[in-house]
């Protein structure tokens, strides 16, 4: 069995973490050995997170190695780049289309890169970049802040494990009176082309 | 069945499972899960003390009264906590005593690096060091049934990365039952408990036999294990380390110590016989490389592996690539070494949407005051665009620092003069007032004494406690603030107001920190005073579940914005330019607020100079309208 490195990306405050406990706990369920590696703290407070999930028969470190990413998951654009070198060539990316714009670039110090920009940069790596409008989907459900979960539905289509066991996991860790929404947030993700 | 937990979570499930009945600790990151997942179980008691040393204690106290007992914290914790580490490793107790500190390589949320282990040398106290959930959990009954064998603390040192990671653990569900017996009394036995010199003297040697007899134990104790296979090169590792380097060098013999206090020199000697070349990989400091080199015995660690930061796979491949001592290519380089990319934008951590913080910092901006900072969210305070503090250096440090640049020779010429006169009357230095901003938490861990200090020695330090109702930064845990313990009892809320006028502080003055004018106001009014005062910025985190249930985003009126973004210069993140609005007579775009990060906190509405920000009640009436 090979292992697979997903790298999971983000803001703080937007789910990162509540997505990699999922993903992290399919992969335990569906009979992997997991290893999930996040960072918590004043890391948190709006600035870029990650968190390393590794699927395999035998995992010794937590942490992915640079170059060895097999899935990127970016739950925003720009954050989506920041991880470039952490990618194997070929990986595939999966890129939440949108931006939270960095304090340096509200204040005029630096240059948000153009959605074309970021794509071009990533395809130079590999050809399977793919953009995904999760907060339009989410909105159309009535709460963008699921957008997340839709991510985590497209991501699901990638990797050979029933939906049945994703929406056990989602259901287990989301509030109940938001159960629902999130699975529809899910199915609607993993309905994407 | 096997779970996924985090280090700090296996720590909390081995500790119960061993019969921990009481546990003490201090919130700090990377530390502060194992006691939010213990407090839960039954039959245990779990509190947030108000400092490490006190929880130190508090757990010492526990252990002597014959009760397994642990102490959680970060490895600053350990700081606050050594004068109590220290007789505690003289004293011994009655039952097991795990020390439980968790060190930040990386410093991802910390103000330094620090290794544990040289406090274990330092104080005599055995160190566990586990590189994986598994490990943590299972190392909690080691290291207690350790201490109760050897009449020791035992260190537990884990690292950012264990306690952070998750991994697939065996948990043991049936809890270990100590029971002392009825007759056990508390003991009444002051040449071993009562440290003055005479009995102290006599316990030294003790605690120096002890640590010999524990590296005995080590040889053969199961904690550590020697893996032979190619014998071309040994590796020595401990802790998360030793995962890298299983990744790294597939094929290599490895020694890992589980146990890094005290060393087992027979093991290691016969490992190293056995293979060609040894090397030792270790994050932060040489602590085993020392230890071996002590030995006799020729290694390399810090040559080819670096001292500061953490490792990961990449950190010990391109080191190992360097150092030759393996030939595979670094991934990085051969694939994405000749990528362009276009420059990325800094996205370090910043103050929330709707953070209680923000407006106190644009006020102290606004004053140019020279602001000593403390530990907490706020420390977020020296970032652009606020760029309101100026020192920080540990817990409790920002009042004291305060005071000592306040506080000078007096400048009047002595009544005798010097045989020759001095080349000046005047005070060199700082001629400013300061102001010492400090969080609610931190005020009561190590922010009393220093105010306490203030008041008796006089100076007239402006302390800002910045109280936002909860201990915020390492996500919400309780503190006598709040009303509630770990646990969940409802006990009296300490507050400040009276506490710090019983300190002998005399202006005491309390504001909502989400009503601009009134903290400036607060600010301007004690500086007109040549005394201390305390002014309590008071507002709940707008993270708290009863803060989210308020929030309600706010609209730029873009008829009336003039693109002169004074809200932005608030460094609120939900503050941005538009990318469709243009301000014509400037040609800049106008300010825009992000819907979805926008909490409704008003602060720019309330700056905004020319009223271009909607305030809440203005978004409800227009609501309102629509829906008619």
């Amino acid at each position: 069995m090979k292992t697979t490195n997903f790298l999971l990306v983000g803001v703080g405050g937007q789910g990162t973490l509540l997505a990699s406990n999922v993903l992290a706990e399919v992969g335990l369920r569906a009979g992997y050995e997991v290893k999930k590696s996040e960072v918590h703290g004043m890391a948190q407070r709006g600035g870029s997170v990650s968190s390393h999930v590794r699927w395999g028969q035998t995992v010794f470190s937590p942490l992915i190695g640079a170059g060895e990413v097999d899935i990127l998951v970016a739950f925003e654009r720009l954050e989506a780049l920041r991880y470039l070198s952490m990618l194997r060539p070929g990986a595939r990316v999966l890129v939440n289309d949108y931006a939270i714009v960095p304090m340096s670039v509200t204040a005029g110090d630096a240059v948000y890169p153009s959605r074309e920009e970021i794509v071009a940069t990533l395809r130079q790596v590999t050809p399977e970049v793919h953009l995904i409008d999760g907060i339009a989907i989410a909105e159309a459900l009535g709460n963008a802040r699921v957008n997340n979960v839709v991510i985590l539905g497209a991501l699901s289509q990638w990797l050979e494990v029933d939906a049945a066991l994703w929406e056990t996991v989602i259901t287990e860790r989301v509030p109940s009176r938001y159960k629902e929404l999130n699975i529809e947030a899910f199915r609607r993700g993993r309905a994407r082309p | 069945m096997k779970r996924l937990l985090s280090g700090n979570e296996a720590v909390a499930y081995g500790a119960w499972a061993a019969g921990v009945q009481v546990a003490a600790g201090y919130p700090g990151t990377p530390s502060t899960e194992i006691l939010e997942t213990f407090a839960p179980f039954p039959n245990v008691y779990a509190e947030w003390s108000v400092n490490e040393k006190v929880a130190v204690d508090v757990a010492i106290g526990a252990a002597y009264a014959g009760r397994r007992a642990m102490a959680t914290m970060k490895h600053v914790g350990l700081n606050v906590a050594a004068d109590s580490f220290f007789y505690v490793s003289f004293t011994g107790a009655e039952a097991g005593l795990l020390i439980v500190v968790a060190d930040d390589p990386a410093l991802h949320s910390s103000q330094n690096e620090q290794d544990t282990r040289r406090y274990a040398r330092f104080a005599r106290v055995p160190c566990l060091d586990p590189a994986d959930s598994q490990e943590a959990h299972d190392m909690v009954a080691a290291g207690l049934e350790l201490s109760e064998q050897f009449d020791t603390p035992v260190l537990l040192r884990l690292t950012t990365r264990v306690s952070h990671s998750s991994t697939a653990v065996q948990v043991r569900e049936e809890r270990k039952q100590i029971d002392k017996g009825a007759g056990w009394k508390y003991p009444r036995n002051p040449t071993k408990y009562v440290m003055v010199p005479a009995n102290a003297a006599r316990r030294h040697p003790l605690v120096e036999e002890r640590t010999q007899r524990i590296a005995e134990w080590a040889e053969t104790c199961p904690l550590n294990r020697a893996e032979f296979n190619d014998p071309r090169l040994g590796i020595v590792a401990c802790g998360v380390a030793y995962q890298y380097a299983k990744e790294v060098f597939p094929n290599a013999s490895f020694l890992k110590l589980g146990l890094t206090f005290p060393l087992p020199r027979r093991l290691i000697h016969d490992f190293a016989a056995r293979v060609e070349r040894l090397i030792v990989i270790e994050e932060l400091d040489p602590c085993l490389e020392e230890e071996i080199k002590l030995m006799g015995i020729a290694c390399e660690g810090k040559s080819i592996f670096p001292l500061c930061g953490e490792f990961s796979p990449h950190v010990v491949r391109a080191s190992a690539i360097k150092a030759g001592l393996i030939s595979t290519p670094d991934l990085t380089n051969s694939a994405n070494g000749e990528i362009k990319t276009p420059p990325l934008p800094p996205r370090p951590p910043i103050l929330c949407p709707g953070c209680p913080h923000r407006p106190v910092f644009v006020a102290l901006r606004k004053l140019k005051l020279p602001v000593n900072g403390d530990i907490g969210c706020y420390t977020l305070g020296m970032l652009p665009p606020l760029n309101a503090l100026h020192t920080c250096g540990c817990m409790g440090a920002g009042i004291g620092v305060a005071h000592g640049a306040s506080v000078q020779p007096p400048i009047a010429p002595p009544a005798s003069p010097p045989a020759s006169p001095p080349a000046s009357t005047g005070s060199t230095g700082d001629a400013e007032r300061h102001v010492a901003v400090i969080g609610d938490s931190t005020f009561f861990h190590t922010g009393m004494p220093a105010l306490l200090n203030v008041a008796y020695n006089k100076s007239n330090v402006i302390v800002n406690i910045m109280d936002n109702r909860v201990t915020a930064m390492t996500g919400h845990q309780h503190n006598p603030g709040t009303g509630k313990t770990l646990q969940g009892e409802d006990v009296p809320q300490i507050e400040f107001e009276p506490l710090v006028r019983t300190m002998g502080i005399k202006h005491v003055t309390t504001v909502d920190s989400y009503r601009y004018a009134e903290v400036e106001a607060a600010f301007k009014a004690a500086l007109e005073r040549d005394e201390p005062s305390v002014i309590v910025t008071r507002r709940e985190c707008a993270l708290l579940p009863q803060a989210r249930k308020n929030y309600l985003p706010l609209r730029v009126d873009t008829n009336k914005c003039v693109a002169c973004y004074t809200c932005i210069r608030t460094g609120c993140p939900a503050l941005r330019k538009s990318t469709t609005e243009i301000y014509e007579k400037t040609g800049k775009p106008k300010s825009d607020i992000d819907p979805l990060l926008c909490t409704g906190c008003e602060l720019c509405a309330q700056v905004c100079p020319t009223g271009a920000i909607l305030f809440r009640a203005q978004v409800l009436a227009e609501r309102e309208e629509k829906a008619q």
